[in-house]
């Protein structure tokens, strides 16, 4: 019996141990925190100068060869479509979408979305065949080639910017911004939007300039901005910067957002992982000969006793 | 094959078709398939039985909505919600099917390591219902996922080693196959390879707690794959560092409440299957596992109520998300708990059969509460679209199907009789007296009428 079961044992702690070696490296991964690179480029976006014109959509729409909106670019009824109450988001054929939010006695503030780039992006540690990576120019890219369109991404995204092409049957993939990260961002140039816009609302550079550059405004224009820069600190920060002179959660922001990238609210399972694999076997192991114990000496025999009778 | 055993029909339930006569006479693999009944006779209980019209019509409207889905895409069958990626299908399919499936590696654990061999006649079922219910759980997702061929690229192309995700598709994986391993015991039986049923008998206890390994971590993972969606699900259902042991906790209920549901259903529906050992013990049974379930729900009361507390989510209760929270708890949790208690007290096995299913409908509950209905609880609610309703419903119906299936034939209620050379020499004869003629099971299934 003794052999038997030491032999039991070994053989669930080594696979124990192998599991838990490889666990360490699921880890590595989750475990620091990260604010970008040093030189990752970023965009401000300054909403007091938007004036809704839509010229960044059109830019993004014929950058990315995204198939023609049903209305033209140049119809601003857009601005009061709804979807199930909810202003425009992005989807499958437009990356970015701005939108109009009104107040009695001022004057209408309009707010770009697209991917905000974060620097420790929420769909990249979600995506479970790494099909993300943060490059060093500082885009959030996506690899179609390996996603399985488990979608977890578009679950994970804080700010909702990742869009399915659902109706593709055999190729559908994620859509998002990737800040014109092939065409443009690699050769140093700004994104499409940005180079399009007319108003000079977004300044593309490298991200620790924006913030001083966004810190400079607010101080020298005392009473114009909210003291705030959104995305210098949510979710652990994002490469897309933006001012406001409105507060932000009346202009569409998500301001509930904590400082921590969302891997944070999700560290905690994954820790307890490697501890699970490593103490499970020994303790239901461990279970197992001591509930043998108890029939003194009968224990063994009982089972297979019982092994005999269903024979 | 209630009349057949009442025309005094044998049922397959050994090797052999006869045992008096010297040349025993196998059966064949068909004879095992159809029952021990020719293809005429089958074919008639078959049309006979109701309750396959109405899976047939489920199949006539649904199977044609699965093919189409693969040929015209996911926006056929679903409203291709980017503010709902994950509807219906998988809010029932996987984070309910799992927790409903946690049963093979509770009764696992309660006869192989805590040597509870008084689970024996029901460990089978729930061995086969954890299995069923998570390779339909992969199915759920092979029809959902956007690219289901690509299904193993985590395991072999491309590894998101830090994602939730990846952990639950490992788990799972392995999970399935120590679980086919499990069954597989039954199976070899039946196809008549001792050996192989010998081999699994072997290496039972490593594949136990491997199970308790994969299910701890896996139902966990699920509940972890919510902690991503903070500001999107309603906080009374988010809880990030808690979530993952309030959907491991409440697994244990949900899978020992799906055995008492199913062998509920067994006995009502199938009992010319069931060998004496499991009719006569079910009512004991289903009070030993309604104790666990209990058990398993004053925990999860109790954690839940901390994390109430923890989180400071008083002010929430008094919402309508406070009183959907609290009802969700009321009708899932805290009635079962009285109910079970009532039925313990007085031992009657009917009301614990009734608060198992009350059980599962307050587990499911949570579940689509919290991946479909308390989701994205400050925009708009999904209202799933029909076909995406008919599609879970057919991949049920299939689910269904394929359980019967196996616990008509493979020695899963019943215990296979074996092997002539022990039979000869030991006291176990008698039991082969018993045959279809017996009068016993004819008269079981009348007082069932």
């Amino acid at each position: 019996m003794k052999g038997i079961s030491r032999r039991r044992f070994l053989a669930a702690s080594l696979a124990g141990g192998a599991a838990t070696t490889l666990s360490v490296t699921k880890e590595a991964w989750g475990a620091s925190s990260f604010d970008g690179y040093p030189d990752g480029m970023g965009v401000l976006v300054d909403l007091t100068r938007c004036v809704g014109c839509r010229s960044c959509e059109a830019a993004c729409n014929k950058e990315q060869n995204l198939a023609a909106p049903a209305e033209p670019f140049d119809d601003m009824s857009i601005y009061d479509k709804r979807f199930h109450g909810q202003k425009r988001r992005t989807d499958e054929n437009s990356y970015t979408v701005v939108n109009r939010y009104e107040k009695d006695g001022a004057k209408p503030v309009y707010r770009k979305i697209q991917c905000n780039h974060c620097n420790e992006p929420a769909c990249l540690t979600s995506c479970f065949t790494s099909a993300y990576k943060k490059t060093k120019e500082g885009a959030v890219t996506y690899n179609s080639k390996v996603c399985v369109g488990c979608r977890n991404c578009m679950v994970a995204c804080p700010f909702a910017i990742p869009a399915y092409s659902y109706s593709s049957a055999f190729n559908p993939e994620i859509k998002k911004c990737v800040f014109c990260h092939e065409t443009r961002l690699k050769n140093g140039q700004p994104p499409a939007c940005v180079d399009a816009c007319p108003q000079e609302v977004m300044t593309f550079g490298r991200r620790r300039d924006l913030i001083k550059i966004a810190n400079d405004r607010i101080r020298t224009r005392p009473g114009r901005y909210v003291d705030h820069i959104y995305g210098e600190h949510e979710v652990g920060g994002t490469a897309w910067l933006y001012l406001s002179d409105r507060p932000f959660e009346e202009v569409g922001f998500d301001t509930t957002l904590s400082k921590e990238p969302i891997i944070s609210n999700v560290k905690g399972f994954l820790s307890t992982v490697p501890m699970v694999l490593a103490i499970w076997p020994a303790l239901f192991t461990g279970f197992h000969l001591l509930s043998k114990k108890q029939d003194h000496g009968h224990g063994e025999h009982a089972h297979s006793a019982q092994e005999e009778d269903e024979k | 094959m209630k009349r057949h055993i009442m025309h005094g029909g044998k049922i397959v339930d050994s090797e052999y078709k006869s045992e008096e006569n010297e040349a025993k006479k196998k059966w064949s693999l068909m004879e095992k398939l159809l029952l021990g009944l020719t293809p005429r006779q089958y074919l008639a209980q078959a049309i006979r039985n109701p309750f396959n019209w109405i899976l047939a019509a489920i199949f006539a409207i649904g199977i044609p909505l699965i093919l189409g889905r693969f040929v015209f895409g996911l926006h056929w069958i679903t409203h291709s919600s980017n503010d709902y990626p994950w509807g219906l299908i998988l809010a029932f399919g996987l984070f309910t099917m799992v927790p409903l499936s946690a049963s093979g590696f509770m009764l696992g654990t309660a006869v192989e390591i805590f040597g509870r061999h008084d689970f024996h006649p029901i460990e089978r079922l729930a061995l086969l219902n954890g299995l069923l219910g998570y390779f339909f759980a992969v199915i759920f997702l092979m029809v959902d996922l956007g690219q289901p061929w690509r299904l193993p690229y985590p395991m072999v192309v491309s590894f998101g080693t830090a994602a939730v995700l990846f952990l639950v598709a490992w788990h799972v994986a392995t999970y399935l196959s120590v679980q086919i391993a499990e069954v597989s015991v039954s199976f070899f039986e039946w196809i008549g390879w001792p050996q192989g049923a010998k081999f699994i008998r072997k290496i039972i206890v490593g594949l136990t707690v491997a199970g308790i390994i994969l299910s701890t971590l896996h139902q966990g993972a699920l509940g972890a794959l919510f902690t991503y969606a903070h500001g999107k699900l309603h906080p009374l259902w988010y809880y990030a560092s808690f979530q993952w042991i309030y959907f491991f906790c409440s697994a244990i209920p949900a899978g020992l409440c799906m055995v008492i549901a199913v062998s509920t259903i067994v006995k009502k529906t199938m009992a010319w299957r069931c060998d004496d050992n499991f009719m006569d013990n079910l009512d004991s049974l289903t009070l030993k596992l309604a104790k666990g379930a209990s058990l398993g729900l004053i925990t999860y009361l109790a954690i839940k109520m901390i994390g109430v507390a923890h989180y400071n989510l008083w002010g929430y209760l008094a919402t309508g998300w406070g009183q959907w929270y609290l009802l969700e708890m009321f009708v899932g949790v805290v009635l079962p708990i009285a109910l079970f208690g009532y039925a313990l007290r007085h031992n009657k096995a009917g009301l614990a059969r009734f608060t198992a299913f009350l059980t599962i409908f307050g587990v499911a509950l949570n579940r689509i509460n919290t991946s479909l209905i308390a989701y994205n609880y400050k925009i708009y609610h999904e209202i799933p679209h029909w076909r995406e309703v008919i599609v879970t419903l057919t991949i049920f119906a299939i689910y269904i199907v394929v359980y019967r299936f196996i616990l008509y034939r493979l020695p899963i209620l019943y215990t296979w009789k074996t092997a002539p050379q022990t039979a000869e020499e030991t006291v176990e004869e008698p039991v082969y007296i018993h045959s279809g003629a017996e009068p016993r099971p004819v008269s079981m299934y009348r007082e069932m009428k």
